[in-house]
């Protein structure tokens, strides 16, 4: 997964369909934004149809990672900063 | 093929191909196929892919008889996300949701004019995922390259 294995991460979906996760943030987390396809997200340029959603939740932030082979994973990564910039975006 | 004469009013053209995820025979074939039409009209084909992709690639063209330059699928995301580089005509293979949200996100990203090339058992089904602006080819094509070929001389993508 490039840089995102030196990442401690939680799989929340695995082997899901871009609209799984989408609907997956929308459903569980009360905050969340939604980002254009190639937004970047710690240093992965998320993938998928416009809008893509990012879960916020304290700080831990959620989002989709695509792959060819194995569809979109969910991932949950806790970092304070990366949160708090996302957050920073609503506004 | 004609020689083509590149001046500063004539840049050469090129085309990005992502392919999928290996698993469906025909990927390898008709991106070789689609290639060699790209380099005849004239249009330097690149390649992104995983790993498994590329290797497939270049283990069928040991000397780039076709095959210019190949990266990293990953690698070409971020280059066009961050502006670095882009293409005039980009094709997604697509044969499972992940080449749909592959081909968005190169819409989205990019200034290429956008080909879909669908194909795979489910092929149909993808088709009705489609819901951005793009040039869609589409076959049930599995094990044999053929329907997918003719789709793909019929819309002649490198004459547009």
């Amino acid at each position: 997964m490039g840089c995102v294995e030196s990442m401690n991460y939680e799989i929340l979906l695995r082997d899901a369909t871009f609209k799984e996760s989408r609907d997956y943030i929308r459903e569980h987390f009360r905050e969340f934004i939604d980002v254009p396809p190639g937004f970047k997200v710690f240093d992965v340029h998320v993938i998928g149809l416009p809008p893509i959603a990012i879960g916020l939740e304290g700080n831990f932030v959620v989002f989709p990672y695509t792959k060819p082979c194995h569809g979109t994973f969910l991932l949950r990564v806790e970092d304070g900063e990366e949160a708090t910039r996302l957050r920073a975006l609503k506004k | 093929m004609d020689a083509i004469t590149i001046t500063s009013e004539n840049p050469p053209r090129t085309a990005l191909l992502v392919l999928g995820c290996p698993q469906v025979p025909v990927q390898t074939s008709i991106a070789l196929y689609l290639i060699h039409r790209l380099e005849r009209a004239g249009i330097a084909p690149i390649v992104a892919g995983n790993k498994a992709a590329n290797t497939l690639l270049l283990t069928a063209d040991p000397e780039r008889h076709y095959l210019g330059e190949v990266m990293d699928l990953d690698r070409a995301v971020a280059m066009i996300s961050d502006k670095q580089r882009d293409f005039d005509r980009c094709f997604v293979f697509i044969h499972n949701d992940a080449g749909v949200s592959y081909a968005a996100t190169m819409g989205a990203i990019s200034r290429a004019k956008l080909y879909a090339l669908v194909y795979g058992e489910h092929y149909d089904e993808l088709m009705k995922q489609i819901d951005f602006p793009c040039t869609t080819i589409a076959a049930k094509a599995v094990h044999n390259p053929m329907p997918l070929r003719k789709a793909i001389e019929e819309a002649a993508p490198w004459a547009a």
